[in-house]
Parts: structure tokens; sequence; C-alpha cells
């Protein structure tokens, strides 16, 4: 039983190096005190709003968002747009539909079930658009990249000066926190670059903050749910563990051996 | 088997049993003998049936919205994560669940290895455990392919370029394997094909295991051969029965936290990366269960060398119960065994360490070093220890953990060395 339980501990004490052993590259990343961390965590409905904002003003231009569509904006557990806002922001962008009865292709103003409308028509139109550096979908981003949330956070603020000897061809931008420092990307971020509709000061801290949050959400919407059953599920297991626990001592009690 | 015939109740039963004799199984399995000294290590056997039998349940749902086609395999995840009611739960829990598979398994096959419970007249229920953890690496890795990303399509590259390593017909068998000539949309059906079936081999195989077990019964933290049924043992139904389900229920708070809470701390980041035949990522690593033989393989230099040795690091355990000369099972009784025995689970750990590093530099000659401490732990150690190696005097039953009149009784009946036992 000691033993057990010890090993028990061994496994949870474990659980947080476990990402340092592929980690074979290591950089202190920025933090922040993002919400949806913890065994509670959730997101900031506004900074979801305001992430949102900052992805359609900024990133959109280049960056698709293929697995999102315009309904998710008002699902729970995500940016909860109303649906009145939810549908205007669909119809803001323009699809392209098609055939129709016709066989042409026609555009029409986008719905709930659209979509995220794409920058580009394919890889290659995106490279050609951006010196050859293909623009990652979005939609898994920050799952995609070792150092997660706080690595997005973080390349957002990390655009610096070269220090002397490191010269960047046109286009190849110095960020202290991209692999090999070279980014194609330029800095997109400046302090009152885009303007909240909740009054929010848009600092580059703040809107790095706010668009990481929305990307978390984009890879994970289904985030805070998981964190609501998580919470019952271990809870519950661990009544039915001590249930059993006790169960288990009065049957092996009926005989000398200690369990 | 029990000794006593049985023997239903009821007419019907009778009759049924006669004809079909489920009830005596389902009488063999309640009634089975168990020494009851048997400790939480023993309790990894229920857990894995459970681990194969979630694998197998969430991996048909799964599969009931996966599309194995290259071009749709990474969309029909995201599918699944997204747009699948509770698909992103029985997704983590199957992905988890092979992480938690393996992490039983090592347990069980490390417990096998403490007691000597490989020893006869065990050995077949050892092989046969081999071969099932073989086909689970099998089944892991097919499975990881799946989704399709960039640690999907270049572990599955890495690994079946091995076969390449054959002379003369290697060449022939990759393109063989891929069904191509490169890693591509055959290669990805084939392996959906394949992860499906394996389970069920390995269900076959488990029912095999346990059956072979059922002739000799289990061995036993003291590693004595036990008469059954006697004042040694249970009966399997309630006593370990309520003992599996409570570990079983620890074990299963621990899958939760990480379904839960850390999703995929255990998988790689590059696997969110749809598969690109033309980016290599900077390092290609495997699932951690796989590390260990990932590091012997990339300690030798030589490439056929390598496969070489990363197989008989898997073939070798099967000889065990012939590289082990010892007549003792228990490593209870095996002081110089037992330091041995930790320092091989060093071994593996630093193995499987290095496994995850890049080979160079340090990490290669550590890689190097412990692949030869691996090898001559079976090689040479066991075997010359069952010579050489004296062992401590060995209870004659358990209840009595006791020789006669020696000098041990005083030592025996402590209540410290007892609860060593357990």
């Amino acid at each position: 039983m000691k033993k057990f339980l010890k090993l028990f501990f061994y496994i949870f004490f474990l659980i947080p190096f476990l990402p340092q052993v592929y980690a074979a590259e290591k950089v202190e990343y920025l933090t922040t005190d993002w919400s949806f961390k913890g065994l509670f965590g959730k997101f900031d409905r506004s900074a979801l709003q305001r992430g949102y904002h900052v992805y359609t003003e900024v990133c959109s231009s280049c960056h698709s968002m293929k697995y999102l569509s315009y309904r998710n904006l008002a699902q729970e557990g995500g940016p909860e747009f109303t649906e009145a806002e939810a549908k205007a922001i669909a119809a803001s962008f323009e699809v392209t539909d098609g055939p129709n009865s016709d066989g042409e292709m026609f555009t029409r103003p986008g719905k709930l079930s659209d979509k995220f409308v794409m920058p580009y028509e394919n890889v290659k139109a995106a490279q050609a658009a951006n010196g050859g550096a293909y623009p990652p979908d979005m939609s898994v981003l920050v799952k995609a990249r070792g150092g997660g949330v706080d690595y997005i956070y973080s390349l957002l603020q990390g655009y610096e000066d070269p220090p002397a000897g490191v010269t960047l061809d046109d286009g190849v931008y110095y960020n202290k926190y991209m692999y090999g420092n070279k980014i194609k990307m330029a800095n997109q971020l400046s302090d009152g670059l885009i303007e909240y509709s909740d009054g929010t000061k848009a600092t580059v801290e703040q809107m790095s903050k706010d668009v990481t949050t929305f990307l978390m959400w984009a890879a994970e919407p289904h985030l805070e749910s998981r964190h609501k059953m998580g919470f019952k599920a271990i809870v519950y297991l661990i009544i039915l563990t001590i249930l059993v626990y006790f169960s288990m001592k009065r049957i092996w009690s009926r005989i000398e051996t200690k369990v | 088997m029990s000794d006593h015939e049985y023997t239903p109740k009821s007419n019907f039963g009778k009759w049924f049993n006669d004809r079909l004799p489920l009830l005596t199984l389902a009488n063999h399995l309640t009634d089975y003998p168990t020494p009851k000294n048997l400790n939480y290590w023993w309790t990894f056997g229920g857990i894995l049936t459970f681990c194969l039998v979630t694998q197998i349940v969430t991996g048909l749902v799964l599969a009931m919205h996966y599309i194995a086609h290259a071009d749709m395999a990474f969309d029909s995840v995201e599918h699944i994560m997204r747009d699948v009611n509770y698909g992103w739960l029985i997704r983590y829990i199957h992905a988890n669940g092979a992480s938690m598979f393996f992490l039983a398994v090592y347990i069980h096959i490390f417990r096998s290895l403490f007691y000597g419970s490989y020893k006869a007249p065990r050995e077949i229920i050892w092989i046969i455990g081999i071969v099932i953890y073989l086909l689970m690496m099998a089944a892991a890795f097919m499975g990881y392919v799946l989704p399709w990303g960039q640690m999907s399509f270049w572990g599955a590259t890495v690994i079946t370029n091995l076969f390449s390593a054959i002379p003369l017909v290697g060449e022939g068998i990759v393109t063989w394997l891929w069904g191509g000539y490169s890693v591509d949309n055959p290669t990805l059906t084939r392996f959906f094909t394949l992860h499906y079936l394996i389970p069920f081999l390995i269900l076959g195989l488990v029912i095999l295991h346990i059956w072979a077990l059922h002739v000799p019964g289990n061995n036993n933290p003291i590693g004595i051969d036990v008469k059954k049924p006697s004042k040694d043992t249970v009966p399997f139904h309630p006593y370990i029965v309520i003992k599996d389900a409570f570990a079983l229920l620890m074990f299963m708070i621990v899958f939760a936290f990480f379904v839960f809470y850390t999703p995929n701390i255990l998988g790689h980041a590059d696997n969110y990366i749809e598969a690109n035949p033309l980016v290599t990522p900077a390092h290609i690593v495997p699932e951690w269960y796989l590390l260990p033989f990932y590091a012997i393989l990339r300690s030798v230099p030589d490439k056929l060398m390598g496969v070489i040795a990363m197989l008989s690091a898997i073939f070798i355990l099967a000889a065990l119960p012939w590289l082990d000369t010892s007549k003792i099972r228990s490593a209870v009784f095996r002081p110089l065994y037992r330091q041995f025995y930790w320092i091989l689970v060093a071994d593996v750990l630093i193995l499987g360490y290095v496994g995850a590093m890049p080979a160079e530099g340090l990490y290669l000659l550590i890689a190097r070093v412990a692949t030869a401490y691996y090898f001559l732990h079976f090689l040479v150690i066991l075997p010359i220890l069952g010579f050489k190696e004296r062992t401590l005097p060995v209870p004659l039953s358990i209840t009595e953990p006791v020789l006669g009149g020696s000098s041990n009784l005083a030592a025996a009946r402590d209540d410290s060395r007892l609860e060593k036992l357990k």
C-alpha cells in the first residue's frame, strides 16, 4: 500500500518535467497570467473578443484559420458573441460559392456555417505573396509550437535590432524567440495599432495577450468543458476510490493478511 | 484449474453447462486460488486489461469518424476534436491511453523481472507477454502515424526505412511496405488497417496469457510454489477483484488527470503540423515509450547493426527464463540480483532520456555505455549471478515464512520484514 502510494506520487511529481525531456533547446519565454490555465481555467471572454479583433485586423490578412467557422464565434466556451453579432461578422466577408444552376461560381455574404475565409487561394499563392515563406494556418498553431502560448506571446514581442555581426537578408527580421532568430514575418504590433471597442488600451503587450488567448481557444475550443468535466470526473473517482478502499479493508479483514 | 468438479444449481444451468461449460469457466475464474500475499505490483495485469478494452472501445468510435486518406486524415482528426460530440474526449482518452498502457506494461514487466515471474514453470506466460509487448509497440507506432502530422510522417519514414538495412532485399521490402516510393497514401491506409487489426490479436494473446497463467497459478512476492487451494491462497473473487478495482481506480485518477488537464504533454507539438514531405522536423523523436530502443538503435554507428541491436534488445527478453540461471525466483532473497535489478532500471531510464536527446557528443557516449550495459546485464551478469550469488533462506510457505527451527525464525516473524514481502 505504502509503496503503491509512493509510486502514485512519483508519477504526479514527474509530470511537470515531461515537456523538458522533449525540449532539446531551452529558451526562456515571456509569460503572463493566462486565465485558462489550472484546474478551473476558463477563457477571459472579453480577451477572446479582443483577440478576435486583433486576428481579423492584423493576422488574417496573411494567416488562414481553416478549421474554424463563423458559428464557432457564438459557441459556448468561446468568444460568445451573440448570434446576431456572429451573423453580422460572417456577413461582412465575401464567400465564393457554387457552382449555381448555370455552372457559374458566385460570391455571396458569409453565413454562420461558413469556414473562416482564407486570405489566399492556396499555399503557393500565400508563399508567392510572402517572399517564399508560408504563413502557417493558425487553427492549431498554439499546439503546434513547443512553447505553446508562451512562445506565441513572446514571439509577438520578441522583435529587436539584430546584434552586431548578424546580417539579415531583405524581408528577414530578427526575433529573439524565433528558432534560429530569423523570421520572415515583420513586426506586426505597435502601441495603438487598433482601437478596442471596449476601451482597453491597445498596447503591444495587451494585443499579444489577447490574440494568443484567442489562438488558444481556436486550438482547443472545448477547453472549458474539458476542465469542468475533468474536475467532476476526478472528484467522482476519488470518492469511488475511497469507498472501494473501505470495502476492500472490510473484505480482507475476513482473513488476517493485511492489504 | 480448480480441483473440485463444478455443477450448476439450476436444471437449465446443468443443461447448458453440459453443452458449453461457460458456467464452469466463470466458476473457475471466481474461485481461482490466488496467493494472498500479492502486493500492488500485481494489480497491473487487471489495469492492463482495462487499458486494452479502453483502447479498443475508444478506437472503434474514432474509426467511425476518422478518414484514412493522406489529404483528409489531419482534417478528420480536427473534425473529431471540434465537431464530433465529445470527440475531443474520445481522442484524448485514446491518445493518452496509449501512454498509460505502456506505463502499466513497463511496471508489469519490471515486476516480473524483480520477482522472477518468468522462471519455470511460467516461461510460456512470459513469452506470450513479450509477443503482446511487441504487438503493442507495432500498434502504437502505426496509431501515431494516423493523425498524419509531421511526426507521424517522419516517424513512419524513419522506422520503415530501418528495413532498408537488410542486405540485398532491404530496398525492395521498404518499397513493398510503403506501397510506393515514399510514405504516402497507400502507407497510411495499410497502417490504419493494421492498427485496427492488431488490438484484436493482442486480445487473443491476452486470453492465452491468462490461460497460461491459470495453469501454474500466480507467482508471488516471495516467489515460492504455493499449494492451491490452501491457507496460502484466497479465491480471486472477492479478494483480488476488490483489490484490483482499488488499484485500477487510483490508476484512473492519474489517467484522468492527463486526459483532462495535460492532454498534449506526452505528444510532440510537431504532430499538430500537417505532414509535409518537403520539410523535415529539426528532431525526429518517437513517443516516449519507444525512446530506450531508439537510443539503442542510434548508439550503433552501422545502420544494420543498429537495427539488429534494437531488435535483440527486445528478443533477448524472450530468452530471459534461460539466461537467468538462479533457481530462486524472488529478488527478495537475492541480495546481489536486487542491486543489479535497480541498476538495470536506471540504465533503461537513462536510455529513454538520451533517446529524446540529439545523438551527438556526450549523449551519444552515454547511450553507448548504457546500451552496452543493457546487454551485459542479460548476457553476462544474469547467467553468472545464478551460480555465484549467496541467496537468503527461502520460506516454505506464505503463512509460515520460515525454515523450521532456523535462526531466521525471529527475523521472519518480525513485522517489518513481513511488510517488505507485501
